[in-house]
């Protein structure tokens, strides 16, 4: 939603990121998907030529496409795909967890609201 | 190529089994879309980030704030945000903020210059605040910073 006001004001913008479904959603300008684990849209941890040519795909897009794009690199993160089934897993070992972890979550925003820390 | 993973989907499930109704992702048909009217190399780029840079600020009062790019932390705050911190961490800075990268390209001329100031956007539930009070705080400060092009790089 950045991206698309920034863009209105007549600023280019490329997003890089790892959540193809969700940005494309958005509807955004120039967008370069790094299929990797959120948390390091640029690249692996300390692998700079990763990093760079992530920068640099987003670069060409900007200064290369004339219209609406989405850019998938061919970034793998590990030999194996085993570490897309563990984010925000949900089954009957963490199921219990969860419905704590939610009640924690209504309680502390409700802390929260009575502190006065809110946004308007 | 393997499929991508499906956020929505896998986000709507977590959720629910927390309770929490589905949310609804902001979506939109129509996509603004400025060209690029000059080269790279004379383009000013100025990073917004999602990264926390002053954690301090408690996470339900985090509102959109510019800052100079000597006060970008070594280690932004990233524990409250949500990312895959099973298989990853974020004790790279430069694998989520390309500010030595982008330096390394304004020195050689790949682009014009990098603006002074970053910008942080907090990862906001409410798609209103995000709309009506964070993007126009960027918006502002990047004109009055003369950018050419802003990377946005969401954790």
């Amino acid at each position: 939603m950045t991206a698309r006001a920034l863009e209105q004001a007549g600023i280019c913008t490329v997003i890089i990121g790892s959540a193809l479904d969700i940005v494309s959603y958005c509807g955004v300008p120039r967008y370069v998907f790094n299929d990797l684990p959120l948390g390091n849209p640029m690249g692996k941890p300390y692998d700079l030529t990763m990093q760079a040519t992530s920068l640099s795909l987003a670069l060409d897009l900007v200064s290369a496409a004339s219209g609406p794009v989405i850019q998938r690199t061919s970034h793998r993160w590990a030999e194996t795909e085993t570490w897309r089934d563990n984010y925000m897993r949900v089954d009957e070992t963490n199921r219990e967890a969860l419905r704590l972890a939610g009640e924690q979550n209504r309680q502390d925003r409700l802390a929260n609201k009575a502190k006065g820390l809110q946004r308007s | 190529m393997t499929k991508p993973i499906a956020y929505i989907e896998r986000t709507r499930r977590y959720y629910e089994a927390q309770g929490f109704g589905p949310y609804q992702w902001a979506q939109n048909d129509e996509i603004p879309w400025q060209p690029l009217n000059k080269p790279l190399a004379e383009c000013r780029v100025a990073i917004v980030t999602t990264a926390v840079p002053d954690g301090s600020i408690a996470k339900p009062i985090r509102t959109a704030s510019s800052w100079r790019l000597d006060q970008a932390p070594e280690r932004f705050r990233t524990d409250e945000l949500s990312w895959d911190k099973i298989n990853t961490h974020t004790d790279d800075r430069c694998s989520y903020f390309p500010l030595e990268a982008l330096e390394n390209l304004a020195a050689s001329g790949v682009i014009g210059s990098l603006a002074t100031r970053f910008h942080f956007v907090p990862t906001e539930y409410s798609q209103r605040n995000t709309t009506t009070d964070d993007a126009p705080v960027v918006v502002q400060a990047c004109v009055e910073d003369e950018v050419d092009i802003a990377i946005l790089i969401p954790l």
